[in-house]
Formats: C-alpha cells, structure tokens, sequence
C-alpha cells in the first residue's frame, strides 16, 4: 500500500457568489521516499491541493468530499490532536516564503527546541544537539552561531536552509514544498533544490513539489500532476510527461518555454487565461484555449465542450482529454480490424 | 571607489560627432548611492567623547557603462539586488544618479528638471513589473490610456484621441469596449496588456521593460512576450529589458549586460555569452537555470551568498564567492575589457589567460 | 473578475454588487445605525417645518409655561410634548433646532478638518523632505493643544476684542473653525501613512514617466487611492466634532443659550436637575447619545470592511 493516498479530493471555498469547487476528483499517491511534483499555473489549486493534506485550509474553505489516506488512517476526518502528532512529525511542510513559518521574535534555536519538544520528551541540551546536527547537514556554515541569531539576521537563501533543517527536524516521511524557491536567485535556487534532493535521497523521505517551474520539476520529481483549474489533467512519470506530453494544455505549457523556441522567433503561445474558478467553462475547462478541439475531419468534436473529460490511460500516464481518448480508440479500432 | 573616475579617462566626455553612432543611449560611469543615515540629526554619533557625523550607504551601483543601440534589445540580467532595477529607473529618470552621465540621442538627460524631461517622455517609455500595481485602481482602462495622450497632444481633439486609445487597445490585443472597465476585473496578464498599451500610446522609441513578465503565469508569459516582439518589429522600439530570467534574455535579447553587486561583470551579443560564457558569474548563472533535458543538475556551485551592498567587497565584488579568485582578485578591480569576439569582461582571470 | 463577458455593469449594478453592499446587507448593526443616523439628521435638517414651535423666536414663549414635564408625567400640558424648559421653551422644538446645530457643527468641523488635513497630509507624504519635516511637527505642537485650550483661548480673544454679542453672533462658525483648526492633525497623519504607501507603489511611477506634474499625480492619482482611510477616520471625528461642540457648549464655551445646541442644552437643564426638571438635561442627552453612538458604530462598521488587510479590492 502506498504511504500517501488522496482519492477524489474535494475541496470548496464558500464564498459570497456561492461555493466555488477549488479541487474536485483529485486522486494520487505517494510511495515511501518517492519525488512527486504538483505542476500548475496560479488558480490551477496545486496549493490549495498541499494545504488540504493536512488539513490546513483556512476558513471558508473546506473538504467536501474524498479521503486522503496516510499510513492506512484517514487524515481529512481525523481530529485536531491527531492531525497534530502527524504535522510536521511525520508530514513536514515548507512555504514559499521562509518568513511565514520563522517567528520574527524567536531565535533559530528556540524555534527548532521548540519544535523538537512539542513530539518529543528531549532535554534541551539533547534538542540543541540535534539542531546543530540538523543545521549542519542543510550546509549551513557556523551552525553554533546560527542557533542564536534571529530570522532577520539571515539572508533569503540561509532562511529557507534553515526551513529545511526544520522539516526534516523530526526525521519526517513526507516533506510538501509549496513552491520552495520561487522567492530565490536563480544561484541560490539552484543550490537549495539540489540540498533538498540531496537530504531526501538520504533520509529516504518523500517530497510533494509544488511549483510552477518545469525546469524544477523535470529536475527533482520521479512522477509529476498537472492541473488545470482545480483537476489533475495529467499525470505520470515525470520524464514521459515532459518527452512527450498528452494532454495539449500540457504541451502547450512546455512548447510555451522561451528554450523552446527559436532566439527570436515567436514563442508558442497559449491563447487566453485560466478561468476563474467561480466561472468555469461547460466541458473541459481548457477548452476555450484549446488548440485541439476539432476531430481530425475538423468538425468540433460535441464531447469537449459538453462533458467534463474523465483519465484514460496512455502508456504509463493518465490523461483528461477527449481528443486522447478519441486517438486511442481510434488505434485500438485499428489493431482490431488489422 | 575607483570605476567612474576610470570611465571617464576611458571615454572623455562625449563630443557631437558621437552623435553619428547608432547609439541610443549612453550610460557613463553611473553611480548611485542610497543613504542608509536618515537626516542630519540621526547621523550624529558620539565617538571617543566627540560629535562625529556618520553616515552609510547602500552602493547600489558602482560605476556602470552601457550603450544602447537603435532598435536592439538590450538584456540587462542579474539577481535581486544587483542594481539592474535601478539603472532602469535612472534611465527613466524616477531617481537621480549620483554620479555619471546618461545621453539619449547624445543629449545628457540625467541633469533635467521634470518640465525639460517632457519632451523626452514621449520618446521613452517604461513598462513595470507587477501589473497588479501599475494600473491606478481608481480609473478606468479607457482615462489611464488617454491621460498620457492628452498631456503629450495638448492639441488633439477628443475624436482623434479616442481614435488613438482604440487602435493602441487593439494593437495589444484588448477589446476596446472594455475601456470603461477598471484595472482589477482584468486578469494579470491582460493587465500587463494595458500597461504595454499604456506605454505604446504615445508612440515611443525606446522602452525600459523592468521585469515585464515575472509576475505572470508561464503560458502568459509566452503571449507577453510575443506581444513585446511584435510590437518592436512594427515600431522599430529600442528595448532596455531587466530581467532576472536567463531563459528569457536567450530568447529576447541582442545583447546581454550580466550585473553583479552594483557592476557590469560581461557585456555580449546573446548567442556569445550563452555559447561562451567567460565572466565565472556568468557561468555560474547560465549553469543553474534549470532546463528539462537533463535529469540531473549540474550546476556550478557557488560558495557563499551575495555581499551586502552596504559594506562592498574590495576588489573584484565577485570574489567572495568565486572559484578562481586570487589575491589580485581581492585587491584590484577588474575593468571591463574587449575580447577578440567584442564581449566585454570584468576578471582578471579572463585576462591573465587563467579561465 | 472576468472580463470577457461583454456588458458592462452600471453604476448601480456595480455598487449592488460590491462588497460594501454585500457586507452592509449581512450587519444588522449598521443597518439600524444607519437607520437611526438618516432619520436623526433627517429630523434636525426638516427642524423648521417639523418643530411645532420656533424656540429662537422670544414671541413665542411662554413664560408661565415653564419647567412642563414630558407628556408621559403628570402635570404636562399636551401642547408640549417634551415638556419645556425654565425659559418656556418647547423642548421637542428646542431640541431639533439643537440637534441641527450640533450636526451643523460637527459636519462643518469635519470639512474643515478634512480639508486642512487632506493637504498638509498629502503634501507631507507625497514631497517628504523638510516640508514633510515641517508640516508634521506643525501637526504635533496642534495636538499638544487639546481643543479646550484652543477654544477657550479663541473665545476668550474673541469676547474680549469684539464683545460677548459678537461672539454669540458668530458662535456656529467660531465654533467649526476651533475644532477645525484643533483636529486638522488626525487627518493629516492618517492621510500622510497612506500616502507613504500609496507613492512607492508602481502606477506613480507610471505617472511620473509619463511625464505628470507632481500635483496631478497628488490629487488625481495618490488622493482617491487614500479615500478609504479617510472615509473611516471621518466617521470617527464627526461623532468627536458634535461631542467636543457638546463640551464646550456644556462649559460655557460654545452655542448660547439663546440659539443653543444639544450640549448648551444640556447644560442649561443641568441647574435644574435637582428641583425635579431631569427632562431638561436627560432627553437631549439621551438624543446626543445616540447619535454619536450610530455614528460611531457606522464607523466600525466601515473600518471593518474598508480595511485593506481584510479584504482586497
């Protein structure tokens, strides 16, 4: 069985124009030290998809419906006091920004105490022991001296270090990154995700990667969701998904890279935006800014714009696309006849 | 504190004839210093049982030369806090230097007062980074577009400036009829679409970009861009593009200015520098983008985080943290020096032959 | 939100639409205040034609039908609802005319405060430097006055130069300028913060490029993006303007009694407490109460929802 499991995640936000369905058919999992990367534009509900895990999401929002599973008990109905012996136990979490979880007032050290003493009957002398094991391996140089000073003192990239030796503080199974580097350099970002690949290998923990980058993820993640719009429209191994994508959102999203574009030339566009969440168009939500919604006789294909597209399986992938399933049927026809 | 002094035995002050280049702005040995101290009264300290003044400053840039020529795109890159913003702002004229020159068309224009800037404004233009922020909420798409049509053609007719808002709303690709609209009920990249428009009315030739598309979406930054590129192909625009996305400046660029603390480390035409990187900033910078060939990263790692800007490093500012750094390195600072191909470098490891 | 969707809202389909609205419909609380507040005003603006007696006019007094109590005590005469005071005045007439005096004051205390405070605060922000320097430090040697110093000063100065006649005269406007000139600096600081914040942000520098005087920039651009603030401060600082006129008034100091005020009202009613007449003091006070309390709780009300932490327009 696999250490994490999310079926049919649904997610809502109550809000004065009516409930607006943030994340709705929501299904993956996670095996023990294994990479997963959530891919998606800003509204596509990757973050959204990271809080719910745990069961963070701020009032009005709520989980509906669906169950997410880790180690056979369900997270999403358990209670505060459970789901607290899980966060940042077992389950980590770290923020794109570093100052959301350093409280400004506190010292490197007394937060990590803290932390370390909130799961664990330790000495403090023990806690500071492990802290400093902990800053060390996060390559952080002169941890002793770290320990005392403020959140203020140290640089962006040092503050994310320091996140890091937080969430793997308690030897997690699972650590979730919501988009860890966005707020870096490209050097300092670079270096940070190497750390955190490097760590997880190590310590066998799994990572969930949430990020809009799919340079990062193509670089740290084993598989990969894409979302669009509060639904996994893809997923799979990584690798395949970004050799070869299905789903035209998802080719579009990669073709959309200046890298891959001629210096110069026009970069391939998608056209239009992500719907709002509250508004979202009949069918298949991309379909608006879809290249592919006529049929090779280039007559519109009716399922697009009337019927929500469900996975079909393509090769190791899954894929929400009639025009995929349409190909695949197609050949499967083929070979029949053939 | 040496550079400006060197950049203006290195170019004497420009004389007329320097009009004849293609150059459409010069920069000259720029200098910007802000102070950290607050006002004459906060500076006062009590040293050793005396009144001393104390004040300190954040070097933002550190004597800094660019030439800009007519209808290239000109890449200014670097991480944050290195000063690229900043040069953009001075260029538009937000903040004075404090010291250097800036020439456009061969004229100084970092000495004028705002009324004899006017005339200038028309011809230069700017396009900001966060469209959520540069539209002012309280007006509508239709009154931000014609403000800097009336002011600039005090003579034209409400019908013509009309006119000119629609045509400008439809060369960016935004439906004139959502003119009476305001900015927050547009996404943000077509957000960023007005502000282009915005910037285009008045039919500049010359545009200073400041990360125009890091605050949009992947798939809106395609169209952002492509809107960038179509727009300087139809009006002939001269660019001056900050950005901090290396990906990007590959694919806009003519040419590339790398910036560090304050410092132009490598200036060369786009396909030279990301062929043949030399400055090891450079390097390092190009070998950390991530790419989505190869699985694995293989970056350049570099020791160390960036120096504050308030105490600068002696010598070379890169020094601290780079791999072939000597004693010469801690010392002296590197002047940017042609190569055979025409980039400039920064280094004197490029220049002892050791890189 | 989505821009596409051709037809564009208007005026009052945007409003219906807004937050403001949305929150308004949801708080019972500011809707009885608001309630309350509309007919308070509404009442003292229509004082002219509402009141059954004119209290200004002296032909209209009855001497001997002074100190009447209230319809619902014995002794009343039913001409007189309220009752009257020790001058024979009607006190439901009184106390409309007072309360329009009162918000006369109050809403002329506020404009004027408004407008002193709006341009120092905006200069100060936008130009910083040493006018910043100078136009503050001006504001904190205002507030190191209270408005009772400055008033009895003022009104002192002026009864002494022109005459205890003049000043009765010119009581109302006298009045608006001392808490005027008293309170300019909460607008000042108020808008000079938000100014602060409002310059640094992207389409000022839009403005500058393109190439504004700095007093467009100020007026058109910064000012209406600070009007959020000071709608909510101005709340505020009515309820204290029409509380800060009672006071003086209550001193001595404000509206005589001859043309009085909810506060010279209730000052005047004060003797006359302990001979049994409580109807002279306590029902305006009770009016002056809840006026400025449905001020006050209109103005929690829109702080709530104008704060730009808690929502973001």
């Amino acid at each position: 069985m696999a250490l994490l499991e999310v079926t049919n995640l649904d997610v809502r936000f109550g809000l004065r124009q009516g409930e607006v369905r943030a994340l709705r058919d929501v299904n993956f999992t996670l095996e023990r030290s294994e990479r997963l990367g959530i891919v998606g534009e800003s509204g596509a509900g990757k973050s959204v998809a990271a809080f719910s895990l745990l069961n963070l999401i701020a009032k009005p929002g709520f989980i509906a419906g669906g169950s997410i599973n880790f180690e056979g008990k369900t997270l999403n109905t358990m209670s505060e006091r459970g789901l607290r012996k899980v966060r940042g136990n077992r389950i980590s979490m770290i923020f794109q920004d570093p100052m959301m979880t350093l409280n400004p007032v506190l010292s490197i050290g007394e937060q990590m105490v803290e932390c370390l003493k909130a799961h664990r009957r330790i000495s403090g002398k023990e806690a500071r022991a492990i802290c400093l094991d902990k800053l060390r391996q996060v390559q952080i140089p002169s941890p002793e001296t770290r320990l005392d000073q403020y959140p203020h003192e140290l640089s962006g990239g040092m503050r994310q270090r320091v996140i890091i030796a937080i969430a793997l503080l308690l030897d997690p199974d699972i650590i979730i990154a919501d988009e860890p580097t966005t707020a870096l350099d490209v050097t300092i970002q670079a270096e940070i995700m190497a750390l955190l690949l490097e760590l997880c290998e190590q310590h066998n923990v799994g990572l969930i990667l949430i990020t809009h980058d799919l340079g990062v993820v193509s670089q740290v993640t084993q598989r990969m969701l894409v979302m669009y719009a509060g639904r996994v429209i893809e997923q799979g191994p990584t690798r395949e998904i970004i050799n070869d994508p299905q789903h035209p959102y998802t080719q579009g999203l990669i073709n959309a890279l200046p890298q891959m574009a001629t210096p110069g030339e026009k970069l391939n566009q998608i056209r239009g935006s992500m719907p709002s969440l509250s508004n979202l168009p009949s069918g298949c939500a991309f379909h608006p800014r879809c290249n592919f919604i006529n049929r090779a006789d280039g007559k519109p294909r009716p399922a697009c714009t009337e019927q929500v597209p469900g996975f079909v399986e393509s090769g190791n992938c899954r894929v929400a696309c009639h025009m995929v399933a349409e190909m695949i049927e197609d050949r499967r026809l083929k070979e029949e006849t053939s | 504190m040496t550079a400006p002094a060197e950049a203006k035995a290195a170019h004497p002050t420009p004389t007329q004839n320097e009009k004849s280049d293609d150059s459409l702005l010069q920069i000259r040995g720029l200098n910007k210093r802000f102070s950290l101290s607050g006002d004459f009264l906060e500076q006062l300290r009590f040293k050793g049982g005396k009144l001393v003044r104390h004040q300190e400053y954040v070097h933002a840039i550190n004597g800094v030369d660019l030439d800009i020529k007519r209808g290239e795109a000109l890449c200014v890159v670097g991480e944050s806090g290195c000063g690229k913003s900043t040069v953009a702002r001075m260029v538009m004229g937000l903040i004075t230097p404090s010291e250097g020159e800036i020439r456009y068309a061969g004229e100084r224009i970092d000495n004028l007062s705002s009324r004899q800037l006017l005339p200038y404004r028309k011809r230069m233009q700017m396009i900001f980074q966060n469209p959520y922020a540069s539209l002012n909420p309280r007006m509508t798409i239709q009154q931000t577009l014609e403000e800097p049509l009336r002011l600039h053609h005090p003579d034209w007719d409400r019908e013509k400036i009309e006119q000119k808002v629609e045509d400008v709303m439809r060369s960016v690709g935004i439906d004139p009829d959502w003119g009476k609209r305001f900015g927050h009920e547009f996404s943000g990249g077509q957000r960023q679409r007005i502000a282009i428009a915005r910037a285009l009315a008045v039919d500049p030739e010359f545009i200073v970009a400041d990360e125009p598309i890091s605050a949009l979406d992947v798939s809106i930054q395609a169209q952002v861009l492509n809107l960038l590129m179509e727009a300087q192909q139809e009006r002939n625009l001269t660019y001056l593009f900050i950005t901090h996305d290396l990906a990007v400046v590959e694919h806009f660029g003519t040419r590339v200015a790398v910036m560090y603390l304050g410092t132009v480390c490598e200036i060369a035409t786009t396909s030279t520098l990301f062929a043949k990187p030399r400055h090891p900033y450079t390097q390092a910078l190009l070998s950390a983008i991530p790419r989505l060939e190869d699985d694995r990263p293989q970056h350049i790692r570099l020791s160390g985080e960036v120096p504050t800007p308030v105490n600068l490093p002696t010598g070379c500012v890169f020094h601290g943290r780079c791999p072939h750094a000597n004693a010469r390195c801690k010392q002296e600072i590197p002047v940017l020096q042609t190569q055979d191909d025409g980039t400039r470098v920064a280094c004197h490891a490029v220049e002892e032959g050791r890189l | 939100m989505n821009a596409s969707s051709s037809a564009l809202p208007s005026r009052w389909e945007r409003f219906r639409d807004s937050y403001l609205f949305y929150s308004f419909k949801r708080d019972m609380v500011a809707q009885v205040s608001l309630v309350v507040f509309i007919a308070l005003v509404a009442v003292a603006v229509l004082a002219p034609w509402l009141s059954p007696m004119n209290p200004y006019d002296l032909a209209q007094i009855d001497i001997l039908a002074s100190e009447l109590p209230p319809f619902w005590v014995e002794g009343s005469d039913a001409q007189y609802l309220l009752g009257t005071d020790a001058q024979g005045r009607d006190m439901l007439s009184t106390i409309l005319y007072g309360a329009r005096v009162s918000l006369i004051i109050g809403f002329g205390a506020v404009a004027l405060q408004a407008l002193i405070g709006v341009c120092f605060g905006l200069l100060a922000g936008y130009l910083g430097g040493r006018i910043d320097a100078f136009l503050m430090r001006l504001a904190d040697i205002q507030l190191s006055f209270s408005t009772l110093m400055v008033a009895i000063i003022v009104g002192a100065l002026v009864k002494a130069i022109f005459g205890g006649e003049t000043f009765s005269a010119y009581a109302v406007p006298l009045l608006v300028l001392i808490i005027g000139l008293a309170e300019w600096p909460q607008y000042a600081r108020t808008v000079r913060a938000s100014v602060l914040a409002e310059k640094n942000k992207e389409y000022v520098d839009a403005a500058r490029v393109m190439g504004l005087r700095s007093k467009r920039i100020m007026f058109r651009h910064v000012l209406p993006n600070t009007l959020s603030p000071i709608f909510v401060i101005s709340t505020v600082q009515i309820a204290n303007a029409i509380i800060s006129e009672a006071a003086l008034s209550f001193l001595g100091l404000g509206m005589p009694e001859t043309h009085p005020s909810l506060g010279s009202l209730i000052k005047s009613g004060f003797d006359y407490i302990q001979s049994g007449s409580w109807w002279i003091t306590l029902i305006p006070g009770a009016l002056l109460v809840v006026l400025v309390l449905s001020i006050n709780l209109l103005g929690d009300w829109l702080r709530d929802v104008m704060n730009p932490r808690l929502y973001k327009g």
